[in-house]
């Protein structure tokens, strides 16, 4: 064990699965001589060389659209998309190729692509650096997606990427690449896709949350304490999606709020609501309340924090849903 | 119709070096014009080197620094009417001021306030576009359209190297070349995106080159000295009001400072090239030509650099007078019919923030 950050966890699972296996390679804008825009890549070109670490050309749908490719000659391509919106020239390989090309082939071939990005506001940054594009991706058939919450997760859910035989996206919370720090287990370390975690435990409502939105929820847990036993629900994964620990969670609680940066509107806390709807109605002592961005752009940085879900959001719903 | 051209070879330059290669001239710059260029280069590199300033000191957020660049951007402005269009990305955030826009304006961009996004049509320019090469569609269904109409405008987009790697840019010269658009496709060639450097952005010997295979001339000019530049860009805007369609400039020039503030170059470049470059940077080239020119005496470049710094520091003061935005603009501007959850959205969050 040793305390990371959570960037630096993602960088020690790329040491620790090219090493393990010469087919993985990471390719992507600016990956290699400098190591990343985050320094998620730091080291892996002095180490493993310039094959093996690509500074690609600026072009997204170049890079997934050759990831599909060199799936195809038999590498596992590990591609960096330098910010969540400018994963967007990507998506036509993404939905038509990426999540496709297994089902052409009618499971003969696999497409064992990872492509991981930063993703999230709350940065302070200029314009689209800020989106929270899951939905895209988690509603894209074929496709995974993950997203960690902590250093460990970070690097064990990568690691489960990169090992799975299917294309799987893995969103990093940049708004706390460099704030979340903890244990990380030394070198391989695989936290499998599909189960979600327990993050606080809690008696009266379950938060459900993911990537930066589960220190949120933690916080606004804490602020909740003298009124309400909140449990919070890491999910992990978006797809697979760990269905009996939502259902147990819930079971136990009979309240569910779920929180999101994106956009409300067919975001994936509608597919959490959903369901519970059709699993666990008779549970629900109340409805589902989700807290989430805003159908709108992304805001002016100087004013981020009114669509960002914030401690006051969070816990304005738990009251709610505790006085019906 | 002219000729298309493949990439012509050497760099086209008109200031001299003061030794072997002679000082030339452009015709129809007189000493106003001169003079009037000259201003817009030092109000582009004061905006720029007190914006990272301004950065250290914590008044504005990232910011894309363009040190190297006002040739560039100075002479392909110089190059258009008013009526015309830019169609800038982040690193010419700034163009604007050679469109009367305020400097507070821009520099609220840069503070992430509202009152930094500009009206379009107020200045004929266009968004800061942020996603790589994206406006360069923009720019070319733009000029397209004014041709429909009829409408003398031609429009002028700025994208660097790396962009010219992107599907929008393939898109959009493709639609410019067959749509005979009166576009001018510039292209800052800085050497490098971000950490990336030209020799892996691309396997053609020059940007250039690339004119050819869209169906139009690509001139490559020295992006240092502003006259060629200038010169450059005017001869395709003539052939674009003259109805012969679209022209690729690559102005090759040396990124000479980091990508952006938060960028750290030492890791990647070639430190010692950057001084060089350093040495033969854009704005002291054109001063000492109007110095050697007799245009300009060292007392004139004193007074102008003393304007442009005053209207920094006006810009400043007035941009952080700005008063903090409503989160209620959290919801307006979307839509110019929204969605009634919008406006049950924004009462929620008022009473959750209890105002
Ligand atoms: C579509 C897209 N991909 C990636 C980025 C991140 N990014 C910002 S600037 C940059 C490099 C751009 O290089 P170049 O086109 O040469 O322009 P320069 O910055 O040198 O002016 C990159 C990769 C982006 N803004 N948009
Ligand atoms: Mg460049």
């Amino acid at each position: 064990m040793s305390e990371r950050f959570l960037v630096e966890a993602v960088n020690d699972a790329l040491h620790v699965e090219l090493e393990r296996d010469p087919t993985v390679l990471v390719m992507g804008e600016d990956v290699g001589r400098l190591g990343g825009v985050f320094r998620a890549t730091a080291g892996l070109r002095e180490r493993f060389g310039a094959d093996r670490c690509v500074d690609t050309p600026l072009a997204e749908a170049g890079i997934l659209g050759t990831a599909v490719g060199l799936c195809m000659a038999g590498w596992r391509p590990v591609c960096e998309m330098q910010y969540d919106a400018f994963s967007y020239p990507a998506l036509d390989q993404l939905i038509n190729h990426v999540g496709r090309y297994r089902w052409r082939t009618r499971g003969k071939m696999s497409f064992p692509l990872v492509i991981r990005m930063p993703y999230g506001g709350g940065v302070r940054a200029p314009e689209l650096h800020d989106d929270s594009p899951e939905t895209y991706y988690v509603h894209t058939p074929g496709v995974k997606v993950a997203i960690p919450s902590t250093p460990a997760d970070a690097k064990g859910l990568l690691a489960a990427a990169i090992r799975d035989p299917d294309p799987v996206v893995i969103f990093e919370p940049k708004l706390i690449y460099r704030t979340a720090r903890g244990e990380v287990p030394e070198g391989e370390h695989v936290v499998p896709l599909g189960e979600a975690r327990v993050a606080r435990e809690g008696s009266d409502v379950t938060l459900v949350a993911y990537g930066a939105m589960v220190p949120l929820a933690e916080r606004a847990a804490e602020a909740l304490e003298d009124e309400a036993s909140c449990e919070v629900l890491d999910l992990r994964s978006l797809k697979p999606l760990d269905e009996d620990s939502l259902l147990a969670s819930v079971g136990k609680t009979g309240r569910a709020v779920v929180v999101q940066e994106a956009p409300r509107v067919c975001g994936f806390a509608a597919e959490v609501a959903a369901v519970l709807a059709e699993k666990a109605i008779f549970d629900l002592r109340g409805p589902v309340l989700r807290v989430t961005g805003y159908d709108v752009p992304y805001p002016y940085w100087q004013i981020e924090d009114a669509y960002m879900p914030s401690v006051e959001r969070v816990r304005d719903a738990v009251r709610r849903l505790l006085s019906i | 119709m002219s000729q298309v051209l493949p990439a012509e070879g050497g760099l086209r330059r008109v200031i001299g070096d003061g030794e072997s290669f002679p000082d030339g001239e452009v015709e129809g710059l007189g000493p106003d014009e001169l003079l009037a260029l000259y201003r817009n280069l030092v109000l582009l590199r004061t905006y720029d080197e007190r914006s990272v300033v301004y950065h250290r000191q914590g008044r504005i957020g990232t910011y894309a620094i363009f040190w190297n660049h006002e040739a560039m951007q100075a002479g392909g402005v110089f190059a258009l009417e008013e009526r015309d269009w830019i169609f800038p990305a982040y690193r010419e955030s700034a163009i604007g001021l050679l469109r009367g826009m305020p400097v507070s304006t821009v520099l609220s961009w840069w503070r992430g306030h509202p009152s930094g996004w500009w009206n379009p049509a107020e200045f004929n320019v266009a968004s800061i576009c942020v996603p790589i090469a994206t406006q360069i569609p923009h720019a070319v269904g733009f000029a397209w359209g004014s041709a429909l109409k009829g409408e003398d405008r031609v429009a002028l987009t700025f994208f660097g190297d790396g962009a010219t790697s992107e599907g929008s840019f393939h898109e959009g010269a493709t639609f410019a070349g067959v749509m005979k658009a009166p576009v001018v496709l510039f292209c800052n060639n800085n050497h490098w995106a971000i950490s990336t450097p030209l020799s892996a952005q691309t396997a053609a010997p020059t940007l250039a080159d690339k004119a050819i295979g869209y169906g139009m001339p690509g001139i490559r000019v020295d992006g240092g000295d502003v006259l060629a530049v200038y010169q450059a860009t005017r001869e395709a805007v003539a052939r674009a009001r003259a109805g012969e369609g679209p022209t690729f400039i690559e102005a090759v020039t040396y990124r000479a400072a980091p990508h952006a503030t938060a960028d750290d170059p030492s890791i990647y470049i070639d430190l010692e090239r950057v001084e060089v470059e350093k040495e033969n940077e854009c704005v002291g080239r054109f001063e000492r030509y109007l110095l050697r020119a007799g245009v300009l005496t060292e007392a004139r470049v004193e007074e102008i650099k003393q304007e442009a710094l005053e209207l920094m520091r006006t810009g400043i003061v007035e941009a952080e007078a700005e008063p903090p935005a409503d989160p209620g603009l959290v919801f307006e501007h979307a839509y110019a019919n929204p969605p009634p959850a919008l406006a049950d959205d924004l009462a929620e969050l008022r009473r959750v923030l209890g105002e």
